[in-house]
């Protein structure tokens, strides 16, 4: 009986907390539209979010494709098709490794500091004295954030992919000893070779570009949400960011799974 | 004793106040308990030791004395029949009201729901029966944008001063003034050193400073700068005292009354400072069981019999 109560209130927690998400989600997207707008703190979260993560996005990126292209090729010379290991490394990058790998980076740096930042305003009474102040926090904290997640995570992703690919030329000139001009020409032989939609945008651009923003999302709201809901004093602020992260890192990774599968279907159709 | 509220008449306190020995000299009176002391009851020599302390406390503050306030002043704080529980009963039928200029001070054991009362008073609770009215709206009754709107008649402190730590001195209290008014930059500038030395800061040595980099006492006061930058009608503090050295709760205190003297400001202080409590507050309000037990002047608590409030002053 005591466990079936425990189980009941824990399966209540779980519920609160999803309503509570899913409600400051809809408010934080609805806010984008409602003034006062609060420019100044989207453009210091675009820095804080996206030129702060350069570094660490172009450095992943660049090992990233220098390790796809040394791993294919060792598995490309057995069929003498090392010639294609820009193509390899190109939709690789582009398709998968570029918005996840963005995704993981960003959900750990920038997720985390965003939760720790809230929570600490939580349990300092700084989000009451907004609230006191008249200041809604979601307008003020939570839209900006995501606005700045929305719009910087497709920029790191195209970042990480251009290095992604890069890495793959150093490997692809200094390891196999292809010419870089056909190295480029397999890459761009890849994108064109994936499809256009209205004839201009590569398809694999669209997959680039579509699951950074999804995760953007992801990556702010989850960030803002445990924030938010931090209780406990500074222990609750620990709590609050290791619980962005693997919650962060578990959604990009199930979601690019979802919107792999729909994109592949409504693209090939 | 005008008791202001029926629960204080429920909670049995008794109202023999004593107007005649309020008009004691201080030492005279310690003397006094302390001759007797030596063949009384030790209890009742601590009690009236309390008692002359308070006296005291009260006469020491003639001057800074709360201005008395008409009874026909309009309540702008009105709690009525308030219930509200958590996981466990907080405040069960609490009411009182708070009239134009008056400084209610409520005080009580610590984890009795003080803090709460507050966070009622400013709709980030809201009560699971009964009436709280601010300004003669129901703010329970209020959408989340309209209380919003009330909010900003309302100037806080917090009890850790709550500070933006991310902004400067000077954004923080230009913060409200930014949000909510049509001020330009040279007006917003001229109101914050205006507010900075109705606190007794220099506004060149502290506008541009972290909150960090300034001590507790200079937190709190920038925490009452910023509570007043947007002239509200009334200021809530939440421990104004807490954490601080003698010093510097003398001169928050100070603070609180001269706002109270100069500028009319309704007030309602949580405290557990008995002491701040008595120099600055025109009426008290004693928090215990989940009730108020006692709405009254601090004249009238400190000369009261009531077995709980003379254990509860026996703690100062």
């Amino acid at each position: 009986m005591a466990l079936l109560e425990r189980m009941n209130a824990a399966a209540r927690k779980k519920v609160f907390s999803l309503q509570e998400a899913f409600i400051l989600t809809w408010n934080a997207v609805r806010f984008i539209f409602v003034p006062p707008f609060y420019r100044e703190d989207v453009i210091q979260q675009m820095d804080a979010i996206g030129v702060q993560s350069l570094g660490i996005v172009v450095l992943t990126g660049f090992f990233t494709g220098m390790v796809l292209a040394l791993q294919s090729a060792v598995q490309m010379q057995r069929f003498g098709a090392t010639t294609y290991v820009g193509s390899l490394v190109t939709a690789s990058m582009i398709r998968e490794l570029g918005p996840v790998l963005a995704g993981l980076m960003v959900a750990g740096r920038v997720g985390s500091g965003i939760a720790a930042q809230l929570g600490s305003m939580r349990v300092t009474e700084q989000i009451d004295a907004l609230n006191v102040m008249g200041t809604d926090p979601i307008k003020k904290l939570v839209t900006p954030r995501l606005i700045a997640a929305l719009v910087m995570l497709p920029a790191l992703t195209v970042i990480n992919d251009v290095a992604g690919i890069f890495g793959g030329n150093v490997i692809a000139k200094f390891y196999l000893q292809l010419p870089t001009s056909l190295y480029w020409a397999t890459v761009w032989d890849q994108i064109s070779n994936g499809g256009f939609v209205f004839r201009v945008i590569p398809n694999d651009f669209i997959h680039g570009l579509f699951k950074p923003f999804v995760f953007g999302g992801i990556i702010s709201l989850t960030a803002c949400h445990f924030g938010l809901r931090t209780t406990g004093g500074t222990e609750g602020v620990g709590i609050a960011t290791t619980r962005t992260v693997v919650t962060a890192s578990i959604l990009i990774l199930v979601t690019d799974y979802f919107i792999t599968q729909a994109l592949l279907a409504l693209l090939s159709s | 004793m005008t008791t202001g509220i029926d629960d204080t008449s429920e909670a049995g306190v008794k109202q023999d106040a004593e107007p005649d020995n309020a008009q004691e000299a201080g030492q005279d009176e310690r003397r006094e308990t302390d001759r007797r002391g030596t063949d009384r009851d030790p209890e009742a020599v601590h009690t009236d030791r309390v008692r002359a302390a308070i006296r005291k406390e009260i006469r020491a503050d003639a001057d800074d004395e709360p201005v008395a306030q008409e009874p026909q002043n309009p309540p702008i704080i009105e709690l009525r029949d308030v219930t509200l529980a958590f996981d466990r009963p907080i405040l069960n039928g609490v009411s009182f009201a708070v009239r134009e200029g008056e400084t209610v001070a409520v005080v009580g054991e610590s984890g009795t729901g003080k803090s709460t009362i507050i966070k009622l008073i400013l709709r980030l609770l809201v009560a699971d029966t009964g009436e709280v009215c601010v300004l003669g709206n129901d703010i329970e009754k209020l959408t989340y944008e309209e209380a919003l709107e009330i909010r900003q008649h309302m100037g806080m402190v917090f009890q850790g001063s709550a500070l933006f730590d991310s902004l400067t001195v000077f954004e923080n209290i230009a913060y409200p003034l930014r949000e909510h008014t049509d001020l330009d930059d040279a007006a917003i500038e001229q109101r914050v050193r205006e507010k900075l030395q109705f606190v007794d800061l220099d506004p060149d040595q502290v506008m541009e400073l972290a909150p960090s980099e300034l001590s507790g006492g200079m937190q709190k006061r920038v925490g009452v700068a910023r509570g007043l930058a947007a002239n509200p009608k009334i200021m809530l503090y939440d421990e104004p005292t807490s954490g601080l050295d003698p010093l510097t709760t003398g001169t928050v205190t100070n603070l609180i009354l001269k706002l109270q003297r100069e500028l009319n400001v309704t007030s309602v202080v949580v405290t557990h400072d008995i002491r701040s409590a008595f120099r600055m507050a025109s009426k008290v309000a004693l928090l215990h069981d989940q009730r108020i037990v006692f709405f009254g002047s601090p004249e009238e608590m400190a000369a009261s019999d009531d077995a709980y409030i003379q254990t509860f002053l026996g703690g100062y």
